[in-house]
């Protein structure tokens, strides 16, 4: 007993069937494109930096801090990024010792404490705070913060405040701080910056920690806050410290804001309100001032080599720390 | 948690009444969580704060003429509209090499190529892309867009090829790879498993079932993560420093050239670009102009943003299983 | 296209893996046409496997693969250059019931859209005749654009098998399709399996060793991954079937 004739009606689905493999080819394609990317990136910027790289004094470059590319004519041109490194490494520094604990802290309430309408209007504002560009954090820092760092790092010589701000080195002169765009005002803005990446992936870090472990503590009496500590922060530590290490790249590699707010000088900070220059923003700086190819041009081509594989290697200690947690899990 | 301890009333004490040891930590627990509360404040009122400042003071130009209006007079006078119609430009330019990329990359890590080294190859590399500094991109779209791309375009079609809105366009496409690729992914894995076997069990293709099934329900995340992208892409400034912004160009005020005042291969004028070179370095420029740019820079994303919570909202809404 | 083979499903050495591990060990048996096949057999015995071999669906997943010849219709399907057209000529009901995120008459039509046919006649005619046939028609004739996935669990597994007709299969194949419907349905779809047994061969997997008693013509008893019985099923059933752990699991004694 046959079926209707209406469903053995078959049109030729030849055509169906070999758009398949054009288009799995298609997509295989765009699969490799992330692979192309970073493989681009890294090759395009070799290519312009590598004529210097054999002429350049790396030691020079790693541990003198005279940056001085545009010398005066007849002296030689010295790069020397000390002076660069620290200042991205202590913006960074000042950054997460802000923003590492207000970002678990936060994370913590959202995740652990806070319930529905609360907890969603927290979640939107760290998304919103999220999507603020660099530029406008930069501006931040040089029309609002700085005044007020400044404001608050000023003082007459010979009064009490001045003594401490000297003596506890948070500036350098005894009226305070020289301008209020500097190390401080740039960390502030760097933590604002970095703390919404490392409160929504903490966020994530403990959402994955399974419901069962939060009713055990529960059931032993433990209070929300002896669950956290002992329970969560250990449970969820690779995690934790995963976004930890992401919000510390994105703050090494930030250009804008640091640009805007970390003021324009070369020189190693002595104090915390000094102004300093980090790597990122010496390239979006100086590049403008270039000749294309010749030595300061490459050099700051190399300054990008060197903020790539910093970032890179964040990124993967971050990533093998997570995966510690996954074969620590199967254990 | 912590119950008061009570006497009944014929003197017997309460079996379950709270330890003093118990009892401090209890307070400190309550303690912490009002301290990890004003972490979050701490986060909360400054930008409001923040927010309002600038504004605030932005307030004395901000109306539909600003919006409208040419710059002049070096940014110290007129409106935004040339900035704001080249950052309209450079986020659909990227969009359109972007999205179609980034989808089709997500499709191949979560339909074809699920397991195995070469997924985890890929997942590796959206990392590391995602974190690559901007200005990093920037090198990289002056490195390779600019540097070697224009003169092949130039030569191969006899006109001057110059860093503008392509180069820019790609710049950020690169930049912006990560987020779609990532954010679609999330998409396509939340469609369960079981509708994909229901029809390769019905003999459709694996495309086909993409088709017809994951894709047309895996949407709204899709559209989530071109809403970042549009964000990102507006918002960006490193990236495009050497990519063919630039901060004044003479641009129409009038016509149909008013709507489309930049090809492809000259600079062009974009916001975040406009905000940054006015913030320090023009002199004499008046506050209001830049507060009136960081102002409409914010209201842009922030408006962006919302649009892209409120549909995540409506279409969690619509959910079909 | 069939060349009418005597016997309509034939599995010769066939065995299984997933990677490294084996799951199917030399399975050879073969099914006459318009009969019922019935599989029993514990978990993890390869059941579920044996069908995806039968329908290339094992291609799906990563790392699995299997040798032997499986022949349908006397024709190899590991030889068939569109699995895509094999999977249209079977029909498979899985044990956890998927309704499609369509209206109840797309889930229908799904398979017959993808086959080009579109006439609004067409498929409507199809789309009435498999839910009549699955015991659907009546309870959603009136609700057709309602959600599938809106519908009870005994309901989605009827659209299931509603689905798995509309391209008229030769061959039906159900794995454990009552593990997660109410009784009164299970009853309802093996009267269904009954009637369309006169018209289409049908492999029925099943966990409940009574439902192949009631409706396989033949009993296959498969125990990690290899056959332990393969008998009509009165042999399999009675006291003294060809393998004395046939009579031990039918009996419950073990499982």
């Amino acid at each position: 007993m046959a079926a209707p004739a209406s469903a053995r009606k078959r049109r030729s689905f030849n055509l169906f069937d070999s758009i398949e493999k054009p288009v799995e080819w298609l997509i295989r394609l765009c699969g490799w494109s992330s692979i192309l990317g970073i493989a681009a990136i890294f090759a395009f910027i070799l290519k312009e930096a590598a004529p210097m790289v054999p002429n350049l004094d790396w030691i020079h470059f790693f541990t003198s801090p005279r940056w001085i590319p545009n010398p005066a004519t007849g002296n030689e041109a010295s790069f020397g990024a000390l002076a660069l490194l620290v200042g991205t490494f202590t913006t960074t520094g000042i950054a997460l010792v802000i923003a590492v604990p207000v970002g678990l802290g936060a994370a913590v309430y959202i995740s652990e404490f806070a319930k529905g309408k609360v907890k969603e209007t927290l979640k939107i504002v760290i998304e919103l705070l999220a999507a603020i560009p660099s530029i406008v954090w930069g501006f931040i820092g040089l029309m609002v913060l700085g005044p007020l760092v400044k404001g608050v790092f000023t003082a007459e010589p010979g009064s009490l405040w001045s003594k401490v701000m000297v003596t506890l080195h948070l500036a350098s002169s005894d009226i305070g701080a020289s301008q209020g765009t500097n190390l401080l005002t740039g960390g502030i803005i760097l933590a604002l910056m970095s703390v919404p990446l490392i409160v929504s992936l903490s966020e994530d870090a403990l959402r994955a920690v399974p419901d069962s472990f939060r009713e055990a503590a529960l059931a032993l009496g433990a209070n929300p806050w002896e669950t956290v500590r002992r329970v969560l922060f250990p449970a969820a530590r690779n995690g934790l410290l995963a976004a930890c290490m992401l919000g510390m790249g994105r703050a090494v590699g930030e250009t804008m804001a640091v640009l805007l707010a970390t003021g324009h000088s070369n020189r190693i900070p002595a104090a915390l309100t000094d102004p300093v220059r980090t790597m990122t923003a010496t390239i979006a700086a100086e590049m403008g001032e270039t000749v294309h190819g010749d030595d300061h041009y490459r050099v700051l081509f190399i300054l990008g080599i060197v903020l790539f594989v910093i970032t890179c290697g964040i990124n993967v200690a971050s990533d093998l720390i997570v995966k510690g947690v996954k074969k620590g899990n199967k254990a | 948690m912590s119950s008061t301890a009570v006497s009944t009333e014929s003197g017997a004490t309460n079996p379950f009444a709270p330890t003093a040891y118990e009892s401090r930590r209890s307070s400190a627990a309550i303690r912490n969580k009002w301290i990890m509360f004003g972490f979050c404040m701490i986060l909360v009122i400054p930008l409001l704060g923040i927010l309002i400042d600038i504004f605030w003071k932005a307030w004395p130009v901000l109306s539909l003429d600003y919006l409208w209006e040419n710059p002049s007079n070096k940014g110290k006078e007129g409106g935004l509209w040339a900035p704001l119609v080249g950052t309209f430009y450079l986020v659909i330019g990227s969009l359109l090499f972007v999205a179609p990329i980034g989808i089709l990359a997500a499709i191949y890590l979560n339909e074809y190529a699920k397991e195995g080294w070469m997924n985890r190859t890929i997942s590796i590399t959206v990392t590391t892309l995602a974190g690559v500094p901007s200005i990093v991109h920037g090198l990289f779209g002056l490195g390779a867009f600019v540097l070697v791309m224009l003169p092949a375009l130039s030569q191969a079609t006899g006109t001057k090829w110059e860093a503008g809105l392509l180069t820019a366009s790609l710049t950020i496409a690169v930049m912006n790879l990560p987020v779609i690729i990532t954010s679609t992914r999330e998409a396509l894995g939340a469609v369960p498993h079981a509708f994909r076997e229901a029809c390769w069990n019905l003999g459709a293709s694996r495309w086909q079932t993409i088709r017809t099934i994951v894709l047309p329900n895996s949407l709204s995340g899709i559209l989530t993560g071109i809403i970042l992208t549009v964000s990102r892409a507006a918002g960006e400034t490193a990236p495009i420093l050497f990519t063919g912004a630039t901060f004044f160009k003479f641009v129409a005020d009038g016509g149909m050239a008013k709507l489309f005042p930049y090809t492809p291969a000259e600079p062009f004028m974009a916001m975040s670009m406009h905000l940054n070179i006015i913030s320090n370095q023009i002199s004499q420029m008046p506050e209001k102009m830049k507060y009136g740019s960081a102002a409409v820079l914010i209201g842009l994303i922030l408006f962006v943003n919302s649009f892209a919570i409120v549909l995540r909202v409506w279409l969690r809404g619509r959910k079909r299983w | 296209m069939s060349d009418k083979a005597a016997q309509h499903i034939e599995l010769r050495n066939v065995s299984a893996y997933y990677g490294a591990k084996q799951v199917l060990e030399n399975v050879t048996f073969s099914v006459p046409r318009f009969s019922v096949l019935g599989v029993i057999g514990p978990a993890n015995s390869g059941k579920t496997t044996m069908l995806k071999t039968i329908n290339r669906t094992l291609d799906f997943i990563s790392g699995a693969r299997f040798t032997g010849e499986v022949q349908i219709d006397g024709q190899d399907v590991a030889k068939i250059r569109n699995p895509n057209e094999l999977r249209r000529r079977i029909g498979m009901v899985f044990p956890l019931p998927v309704g499609l995120p369509m209206t109840i008459y797309e889930n229908v039509a799904f398979a017959p859209r993808r086959m080009g046919i579109t006439g609004k006649a067409d498929l409507d005619e199809i789309v009435e005749r498999c839910l009549r046939q699955s015991v659907l028609w009546d309870e959603v004739k009136d609700r057709l654009e309602l959600l599938g996935t809106r519908l009870s669990g005994g309901q989605q597994q009827r659209l299931t098998l509603a689905r798995a007709l509309s391209l008229s299969p030769e061959i039906l194949c159900l794995d454990e399709f009552s593990i997660a419907i109410d009784p009164v349905t299970t009853m309802r779809i093996e009267d269904v399996l009954r009637e369309l047994r006169k018209t289409m061969t049908i492999v029925l997997v099943t966990n409940l060793v009574q439902q192949a008693r009631r409706l396989a013509d033949n009993t296959l008893f498969l125990w990690q991954g290899k056959i332990v019985e393969l008998s009509p099923t009165d042999v399999a059933f009675s006291e003294d079937p060809k393998d004395r752990r046939t009579y031990d699991y039918v009996n419950g004694i073990f499982g």
